[in-house]
């Protein structure tokens, strides 16, 4: 972490939505961000079932870090991390058997997610319980924010719809790539683009003031 | 929450620390996983009861799907070579559906069947008619297939359609399928036995032809043997 002042509480809660953001500035998480961002609601569930995961691993493991010795924090931490998945695969069955089978796969996939990981190790295991669970929140709203972003814009032009309501005439003739993992990256390249160049522009603006 | 050692390493990461003993590390991972395990299955006891109903629930919402002019079902099991109501629940089952009409009249079985997709086991049920001795409707009940790809086998509207009078007509002896159900290449269907495959997801359409075929080839035949059970089935 660069900063040389600590950061208050509400700061390391914002810096996972923005500056921060997993998907558009860390690249953390491809793997579900690609996958399964074909459609609104698939990208708000898989945002929400990640969000989940992270919050709650990232707390356990800020509880148990003094006890779990260095050697054996990462096996640790899969460990912790699969079992909030399974947990969550499990909520996600009882509430929507739809959502289930829309997300398919990718659930069991979460633990693989490296941004959970990643905040577990290099957040987590080092701050206290309520720091990690706003850094965590504040991840996952923004991992859930760019895969929405992502599920938008491959949804309306991949079918035609947002979030399964008729959005385009019905003569669009909708371009298969986008609900394909190549139309993610397209899309995915798009948005870096755009935020990119909104920050830089941002940038010189206070470099101007 | 004021936490001033916040962004420094925890004091017993501090390099005078020693090596922890392999046995502080067995247990610490022993302990964890005891109470990951008991985690896991305090949530899967808490959430059974609403899955099973979720999935009974979805159940019976394919069985009028597949089965559309129904209006009750009530369910068979095969015991020996014949078929009989089933009373309460059986899960080893393997279990018919016959739907009736209004008047009480057969007018279609759902059957569920499953086999080997492009990721995972796909499971599905689908609905034969014994009047035009055919399948009348199919719906996937659970499935891994790729997001937006595979699972056009669910919403591809023409995939569909196949399954609204795909023939599985049994030959005189009542023995066999006269014309397996097999797949063809998109737009080449030309007989009354053939599924039209999606493109781009020729696999998931293959399994779903495949399961298919040896289902009906092992269900049909049970079904017209036992057509007059199903028939009184709602007395």
């Amino acid at each position: 972490m660069p900063e040389r002042t600590p950061p208050s509480n509400m700061e390391e809660f914002v810096k996972g939505l923005w500056r921060d953001n997993p998907v558009f500035v860390m690249l953390l998480g491809m793997c579900p961000v690609l996958a399964v961002t074909n459609s609104v609601i698939n990208a708000l569930a898989m945002g929400a079932a990640s969000t989940f995961v992270l919050v709650m691993s990232s707390t356990l493991v800020s509880i148990l870090r003094k006890w779990i010795p260095k050697q054996v924090r990462i096996a640790s931490f899969i460990l912790i991390i699969a079992t909030f998945v399974t947990v969550v695969e499990y909520l996600i069955q009882a509430i929507s058997l739809d959502i289930h089978k829309a997300l398919g796969a990718f659930i069991s996939l979460i633990v693989v997610n490296c941004m959970i990981l990643g905040r577990a190790e290099a957040f987590a295991s080092r701050n206290s319980v309520g720091r990690s669970m706003l850094d965590a929140l504040g991840v996952g709203i923004g991992f859930t924010f760019a895969c929405t972003c992502l599920g938008f814009v491959r949804e309306v032009l991949g079918s035609g719809t947002v979030a399964g309501v008729q959005v385009l005439p019905s003569s669009f003739e909708p371009w298969t790539i986008m609900i394909l993992p190549g139309g993610a990256f397209f899309v995915l390249g798009g948005w870096l683009l755009l935020f990119n160049w909104l920050r830089e522009r941002r940038r010189n603006k206070v470099g101007l003031v | 929450m004021s936490n001033d050692t916040t962004h420094t390493p925890p004091p017993a990461a501090a390099p005078a620390v020693a090596q922890p003993s392999s046995l502080r590390m067995v247990f610490t991972m022993a302990g964890l996983g005891l109470f990951c395990g008991i985690l896991i299955v305090l949530t899967f006891q808490l959430t059974l009861p609403t899955i099973k109903m979720n999935k009974a629930r979805a159940l019976e919402k394919a069985i009028f799907e597949v089965v559309p002019a129904a209006s009750t079902k009530t369910t068979f099991k095969l015991a020996g070579n014949r078929l009989e109501p089933l009373a309460g629940e059986d899960e080893t089952a393997i279990k018919y559906y016959a739907g009736y009409d209004e008047d009480g009249r057969l007018v279609g079985i759902a059957l569920e069947a499953a086999g080997q997709g492009f990721q995972d086991i796909v499971s599905i049920l689908y609905g034969y008619s014994p009047e035009c001795k055919c399948v009348i409707g199919m719906t996937v009940l659970a499935s891994k297939e790729t997001p937006g790809l595979g699972t056009k086998i669910e919403t591809d509207p023409d995939f569909v359609a196949n399954f609204e009078a795909l023939s599985a007509e049994l030959t005189a002896d009542g023995k066999r399928i006269a014309h397996p159900i097999t797949l063809v290449k998109p737009g080449e269907k030309s007989n009354a036995w053939e599924i039209e495959a999606i493109t781009g997801a020729t696999i998931s359409s293959r399994a779903i032809a495949d399961i298919l075929e040896k289902s009906t080839a092992e269900r049909v035949p049970v079904i017209e043997r036992n057509l007059d059970v199903l028939e009184g089935g709602e007395r």
